[in-house]
């Protein structure tokens, strides 16, 4: 099952630079919340500060304070620990070039400790099925790298190798930017059987991807979440001039 | 209406001319030249070797330890064994100091004592390599009291670390961050990623790296004069004097006897043929596991 997120007053910075500025809103579980807006936002950042990834950056930090299901992220649990629970897809499909597909699928579970065969063996199929890609590899499962694959192919097998760990919330930051309208038809598919099982938050600079798949959809300028409200509501009826604007094409 | 932008097809339509296309015949050659001229000196070499060495090998040469002065036959078994023994030991301290030095560099070295780091293992990487054997000689050689197996090690290992340690950082750079965070994104831990995933998806670039060290060292003279120093019997203890192949070459081929600079000629093509053999052997045993798609 999935769980909520809340964040509260979230800030973060690279190094002097502030990237995003008291963001406070509400994903709620089994729902897919779309983030929007202009490149430079602070959209990916955003999510990236779900599960600690911008600490990764040098110099990059974050203050405020987010809460996913009773998990509070900034608080008292280690950020190896959060990634667990929160699995990330990125834009470009990022596949451990020299790992066959079954070991791109178990890596979150082997590299954590993880070692019993027939369980592994189980969640890997598992995971591979949930991310409709089984059909295409169950043959070479350990004799092709996953780098062998193609584009769609490798985005379907990091988001069942980011399923794998079991997460209770799926982040992705614009997973179909880099394919063809045939793959991303099939990633958003995947979306929408996928909420069933977890939150998901998306990042797209795609607004008709944003109504296909999410129910809630925030829209990010210059850092500030200029509002966040009902799908339907931010493409026909926007509350702010500013989304207004963005939606309808006048900048952006 | 804005004015319509049209491109004269000239420039594409225009026939090549003949000085473009003698251009790139000449460029085309002097490549073609430049590679002849970087094979031609190793095939020469390596024919020359042949050509004085191969009538000295025989079985004797191969499993027997060298006879005195004045006596016919006699081999090079010890300095071979000594040769290996010896690598082995440098391998053993070298490999893994100098590829944990280019994990630190790559991975956590983006700062000034990284710098001075780099600096200082491009200087030792231009020591002459007497010098490396002056140095060993006076931390183990002098500290033990005498010549042995180790200090030639210690002498080889130190040149082989420079090498290993900026080669595997310019591997593991190679590597796209990507990786990395999807690794982190998985909840694995920044160690843990830097061995699982970022070093071994440079694998084959650390390898070529290790190979090339390998290979440098492997018929060095001069670290060895006065540290391993040499030996005319078998030994296998690490802190006695041992024979090494290069060193029994120098002395061979500097004496005044024709049958031991025949020997010296032998005992260099095993050498060259030795050191094709291990490089070629790693590689393969590397390339094994790799999987369809990899590149």
């Amino acid at each position: 099952m999935g769980v909520g997120i809340k964040v509260e007053k979230l800030n973060a910075w690279f190094g002097k630079t502030q990237a995003l500025y008291d963001i406070t809103m509400e994903a709620p579980a089994n729902h897919a919340t779309a983030i929007i807006g202009p490149s430079g936002c602070g959209k990916s950042t955003f999510v990236r500060c779900l599960n600690r990834m911008h600490e990764t950056v040098p110099d990059a930090r974050a203050t405020g304070r987010v809460r996913i299901g009773e998990l509070d992220v900034y608080n008292g649990t280690a950020a190896v620990q959060i990634r667990r629970r929160i699995g990330m897809v990125f834009q470009k499909p990022n596949p451990f070039p020299t790992m066959s597909i079954y070991d791109n699928v178990a890596a979150g579970l082997k590299l954590n400790g993880f070692h019993d065969h027939a369980r592994l063996d189980e969640i890997v199929e598992r995971s591979l099925k949930l991310s409709a890609l089984w059909d295409e590899v169950k043959d070479s499962l350990r004799k092709k790298s996953g780098a062998s694959l193609s584009g769609g192919q490798q985005q379907r097998l990091c988001i069942a190798r980011a399923l794998a760990v079991q997460p209770q919330v799926l982040l992705m930051d614009e997973p179909c930017s880099a394919l063809d309208p045939i793959s991303t038809g099939k990633i958003e598919e995947l979306i929408f059987q996928l909420k069933e099982k977890f939150t998901i938050v998306i990042v797209t600079h795609n607004m008709q991807q944003a109504s296909r798949v999410a129910e809630f959809t925030g829209f990010f300028l210059l850092g500030k979440l200029i509002e966040l409200d009902k799908t339907e509501k931010i493409f026909t009826t926007p509350s702010d001039k500013r989304t207004e604007d963005y939606i309808t094409g006048r900048f952006g | 209406m804005p004015e319509t932008v049209t491109a004269t097809s000239d420039f594409a339509a225009a026939p090549i001319s003949l000085w473009r296309r003698g251009m790139n015949f000449f460029a085309t050659l002097a490549a073609a030249a430049a590679v002849v001229l970087v094979l031609l000196p190793l095939g020469a070499v390596f024919g020359y070797l042949v050509y004085k060495g191969i009538g000295s090998i025989n079985w004797a040469f191969l499993t027997q330890t060298p006879k005195p002065v004045g006596e016919a036959g006699g081999g090079m078994a010890n300095a071979i064994a000594g040769s290996a023994w010896i690598l082995l030991i440098a391998s053993s301290m070298g490999v893994p100091i100098g590829i944990g030095a280019g994990i630190y560099l790559a991975e956590y070295g983006r700062n000034q004592f990284g710098n001075v780091i780099r600096f200082t293992a491009d200087v030792l990487n231009g020591v002459p390599s007497i010098v490396v054997g002056i140095v060993a000689y006076a931390i183990v050689v002098l500290s033990q009291g005498h010549f042995s197996a180790l200090a030639g090690g210690v002498a080889l290992a130190i040149m082989m670390i420079p090498t290993i340690a900026r080669t595997t950082e310019e591997m593991l750079l190679l590597v796209p961050n990507t990786v990395r965070e999807a690794a982190y994104g998985l909840g694995v831990s920044r160690w843990r990623t830097t061995l699982s995933i970022t070093l071994r998806t440079a694998t084959s670039g650390v390898i070529t790296g290790v190979m090339l060290a390998f290979a440098r060292v492997a018929g060095e003279t001069a670290p060895l004069l006065f540290t391993a120093f040499g030996n005319q019997y078998w030994n296998w203890k690490i802190n006695q004097p041992t024979a090494a192949l290069s060193l029994q070459i120098f002395t061979y081929a500097i004496s005044p006897f024709d049958e031991w600079h025949r020997q010296a000629w032998a005992g260099a093509l095993i050498l060259i043929v030795l050191i094709v053999f291990a490089v070629s052997a790693v590689r393969i045993v590397a390339s094994r596991g790799m999987l369809k798609g990899t590149n």
